[in-house]
């Protein structure tokens, strides 16, 4: 049963087993019947770095059309697919996906947990991102890309107006990619919550996961709205509703309080990640814990409150009553006051530790630089008065862009080069990082910069083009040049990571001297993260951990086996046995898609994904010979039940 | 395709009406604080960078992370003390817009109806609704009154923003927004769609023409006259091209048999500086352009091209250039 002991040196027989136990199948079943959380998470930061390249190349095209007034290089119909295109790339199948798929690889990994808590469901929701992200690619290809913007307001893309399947194709593509959200929220507040490793409890948890379950809990409040807003869309133009058909009943500002309700927290979704990253990464370069912890995660949770209480600030300019503006206002101002304790108190923790400097941290350095101007912008962008003017202008280009790639995309590149040799076992090369750095710190302000003087020299947004004269000209040939840096930037990045994969300096466990349980595992961790269940003796996993700290042992090899733990101090409950690989996630998944993709072109299709997706759910379901085995077992009492049961001392121990 | 060679400065920060005035100022009040923030912030993570790269170890003292506590809440108290300064002086700035003109005699009204992509300018008349004027992409103003505008669409979602006298405000199906604006500066202001309207929602301009009184009381007098009746041969020719091509259906001219509403009224566009929302400058040239091929010009347009012999064409623009 279930002890503590010190480790001994080895376990090479013992990590055969599980070597084996936790192996996927070989060739393209096993790809496709992976249900591994390393795996999985790196085929959502792949395939989400894919569409981020995509978006990139469709800004660069926008930014040539730009370079000159009354340009031709694209036309209004070209432009407006590629604006709508970059926006809903970068913000759904980029900037959301590449967080979850840190979440999903990463936080099994701090808790000290095998895997994510459902791994089948986790599969599938990778498979359900992947093809809302290629069903928009297709019909991109077709010319039949959506192109009322990454907000589709109606009555604009509404039946009347935007004939064609280019919006249904985007409603549609919202519905993947929150499908594919819900289910990573749910992954890892299920494996947070209930698979920590003992001694984890609530206040040990590192910031990065902290980020995550906030995150999580905000995808479970904000995607249904989005989920209503283009559902009901769908509907208006699919079956003839008149949701948002004001003649017949329906408001279009329905749709925009819908929408904005999901897009405000959305914006959080994806730059409280990064705020876990610079937390991640300050820690190991300050070698002291984050100061003020508690404050930190507070502040978290109350950002995400706040997030969902100002999304009107994105409708000043509708004309609603004054007082009840007002307190938008207010609440969007509150904002300020959790990040900037939380900022203040990285600079405590810079102030107080052994400050050292590299790539990651550069990029901390710059998600400071830029992150407090958008910051500020967005202060500005709280007053009705000053909105009124800036709303719907470069101003509002360049305030969200700072915010984002200050907030996220900073932070992210930072995150890639701080876990790069986790990943790969393997060190990136320091000098071109370095220079990646500050070619996307040059390259980025020289582009976003000139931004707000246009929004104030009144550009509006999403103009496919301007008037000769309008004295726009230079300021837009600038922003251009700097997009150049930008992408050498990405392109220094990517040329680092494939050189530095196959022949960069060996990394060792924990080159960083980071703290986090990830860091004690080998580079690349193996297939099933920690052969015993660790546990942790204080916030810094690895720094506070005695040289004979304990370990769960007793647990099978033999099985996917995991424990389960209580919420708030993590003490051990029962075990659990996961389910291994298997190929119906994938199945499940292309028949939802047959039914969703179909349901756009003839309402028909959507009954027969139904009917063929029942079908998966039933062989999803069906109990696998080994599962019946141990139920029998089970219920004759021969296997060890599920309730293992702690011997007293050990639990006393652990808290 | 000649573009508006000169076209007056759309900008924020060049106010020339109370409520972008006082605007302005908020922005420049925010503007600064923000500045100083910024400094200030970075200043101490810069510090920090530099104390923490000089020492040998980590700190590891409760009295020192008490004093960090201080340092924080003291950054938390004026972060708090600031934004509340700020959310004054915003809602301040909102009331005084808020509230402006609304009780002041002097008022005038006028209704701006959104179309893809053109704007629908009216000045109604409430005792003799018959006298009232149509205009299009042009909205003439007298200086320093209030004027009530009242924003509706045809169509889509449009916004209405003339940086130079007020932010923005959107024309939004079904609801008609009241939106106020004045010029103290006489002057021409351009303006242009700010909510994306379609296809050519870059092409969406219009100006505001911002004169004395007396001035203004001329120009609506002479725009409520009826068009000028053609005088030359050609004219007269240009007229019936005008009536029989598919030029009536869509477009108004009072005086004549024409009463089309889809495109904006033609009654005395040529004394209009733009043509098609702002896109072209008025010349012969640009019309004729335009009249033969607008889709060409401006993809996605509902005007239609027309096909016009040699001289229909010439006859027609010679009776079009009499509508001043």
């Amino acid at each position: 049963m279930t002890e503590l002991a010190v480790a001994p040196p080895d376990f090479a027989k013992e990590r055969a087993i599980m070597e084996k136990t936790w192996a996927s199948w070989p060739g393209v079943t096993g790809w496709l019947s992976e249900t591994g959380h390393k795996q999985i998470g790196v085929r959502y930061i792949v395939t989400a770095f894919l569409f981020f390249l995509a978006g990139g190349v469709e800004a660069a095209l926008m930014r040539i059309q730009l370079l000159r007034p009354e340009n031709h290089f694209l036309g209004p119909d070209a432009y407006n697919q590629i604006f709508t295109m970059h926006g809903s790339t970068m913000m759904f199948l980029f900037a959301v996906p590449i967080m979850e798929g840190f979440g999903i690889y990463l936080v099994p990994l701090m808790v000290g947990t095998h895997n994510v808590a459902f791994p089948k469901l986790n599969a599938f929701g990778y498979y359900i991102y992947l093809f809302g992200g290629l069903f928009l690619y297709t019909m991109f290809f077709l010319h039949a890309a959506p192109q009322d913007g990454w907000f589709s307001y109606v009555p604009l893309a509404g039946p009347q107006y935007s004939p064609g399947k280019g919006v249904d194709t985007w409603a549609q593509m919202i519905t993947f990619t929150e499908i594919s959200g819900l289910v990573v929220a749910v992954e890892l507040v299920v494996t947070t919550f209930k698979q920590r490793c003992p001694g984890m409890s609530l206040n040990r948890i590192p910031l990065f996961v902290w980020s995550m379950i906030v995150v999580s809990f905000m995808i479970l409040f904000a995607m249904p709205a989005v989920m209503i807003a283009s559902g009901y869309l769908s509907l208006d133009r699919l079956v003839g509703t008149h949701f948002y058909n004001r003649s017949e009943g329906g408001d279009p500002l329905f749709y925009q309080h819908m929408f904005w309700f999901f897009g405000h927290p959305e914006v959080y979704i994806i730059f409280i990640p990064g705020l876990g990253f610079v937390s991640s990464i300050l820690t190991a370069f300050t070698g002291r814990k984050i100061f003020g912890y508690t404050v930190m995660v507070s502040t978290l949770v109350i950002t995400a409150f706040l997030g969902f209480s100002v999304w009107v600030h994105h409708m000043f300019a509708t004309g609603l009553p004054q007082l009840g503006e007002s307190f938008f206002t207010a609440a969007s101002l509150m904002i300020v006051i959790p990040t900037g304790v939380q900022i203040f108190c990285w600079i405590s923790t810079i102030w107080s530790g052994r400050f050292r400097i590299a790539t990651p941290v550069m990029y901390v350095i710059g998600f400071f630089l830029v992150f407090i101007v958008g910051g500020l912008t967005g202060v500005m962008l709280a007053s009705i008065p000053i909105n009124w003017q800036v709303h719907d202008t470069y101003f509002v280009v360049a305030h969200f862009h700072y915010v984002l790639i200050g907030g996220a995309l900073f932070p992210l590149f930072g995150a890639f080069h701080f876990w790069f040799p986790k990943w790969t076992g393997r060190m990136y090369n320091e000098v071109m990082g370095q220079i990646s750095f500050w070619l996307l710190l040059i390259g980025f302000n020289v582009t976003f910069f000139p931004m707000h003087i246009l929004g104030l020299y009144g550009m509006p947004r999403r103009v496919y083009t301007y008037q000769p004269g309008m004295r726009w000209g230079n300021l837009n040939v600038l922003a251009s040049a700097g997009a150049v840096f930008m992408a050498l930037s990405v392109l220094t990045m990517i040329i680092n990571f494939l050189i530095s994969r196959g022949s960069g300096r060996e990394a060792g466990s924990n080159p960083w001297n980071a703290d986090t349980l990830e860091w004690s595992l080998s580079s690349p961790p193996p297939v099933y993260n920690y052969l015993h269940v660790p546990t942790v003796s204080g916030l810094n996993a690895v720094w506070d951990a005695a040289r004979d700290q304990p370990y769960v042992a007793g647990m099978r090899f033999d099985r996917r086996e995991i424990l389960i733990t209580h919420v708030l101090d993590a003490e051990p409950d029962h075990t659990e046995q996961l389910p291994a690989h298997s190929l119906w996630p994938f199945l499940l998944a292309s028949t939802m898609c047959i039914g969703l993709w179909g349901a756009i072109f003839f309402a028909w299709w959507f009954t027969i994904g139904a009917v063929l997706s029942g079908i998966a759910l039933i062989g999803w379901f069906w109990p696998s010979g080994e599962e019946l085995h141990d139920h029998i077992l089970r219920e004759r009492g021969e296997l060890g039940g599920l309730d293992l049961g702690m011997p007293e001392p050990a639990r006393e121990e652990m808290r | 395709m000649t573009g508006i060679a000169l076209v007056p400065v759309q900008s924020a920060l060049h106010s020339a009406g109370p409520q972008a005035a006082s605007i302005e100022h908020l922005w420049w009040v925010f503007f600064w604080i923000c500045v100083a923030v910024y400094i200030i912030t970075i200043a101490f993570f810069f510090i920090a960078a530099v104390r923490g790269r000089r020492r040998a170890e980590a700190v590891d003292d409760p009295a020192h992370d008490r004093r960090l506590g201080i340092f924080v809440s003291t950054c938390a108290a004026v972060t708090i003390a600031t934004l509340f300064g700020l959310l004054f002086s915003s809602v301040a700035t909102g009331n005084a817009i808020g509230t402006f003109g609304k009780n002041d005699p002097r008022q005038l009204e006028i209704e701006v109806t959104g179309h893809q992509w053109w704007w629908e300018v009216k000045y109604p008349d409430a005792l003799a609704p018959a006298n009232q004027i149509n205009d299009a992409n042009e909205i003439h103003i007298p200086i320093h009154t209030p004027v009530l505008l009242r924003l509706d669409t045809r169509d889509v979602i449009h916004s209405l923003w003339i940086p130079n006298l007020h932010g923005k405000r959107d024309l939004i199906p079904g609801r008609v927004n009241k939106f106020w604006i004045q010029a103290d500066t006489p002057g021409v202001y351009r303006g242009q769609c700010a909510e994306f309207c379609g296809y050519q929602h870059a092409h969406m301009a219009l100006t505001v023409v911002a004169e004395a009184p007396e001035e203004f009381a001329r120009w609506k007098s002479h725009m409520g006259e009826g068009a000028p009746t053609p005088m030359t041969p050609a004219q007269l020719r240009g007229q019936q091209v005008f009536l029989n091509a598919p030029c009536a259906k869509c477009h108004n001219i009072l005086g004549l048999d024409a009463y089309g509403t889809l495109g904006p009224d033609l009654t005395h566009f040529r004394s209009r500086p733009t043509l098609a929302a702002g896109q072209l400058l008025n010349t012969r040239g640009n019309l004729a352009g335009w009249i033969a091929n607008a889709p060409a010009i401006k993809p996605g347009t509902l005007m239609p091209p027309n096909q016009l012999s040699g001289s229909e064409m010439n006859d027609l623009l010679a009776y079009l250039e009499t509508l001043k």
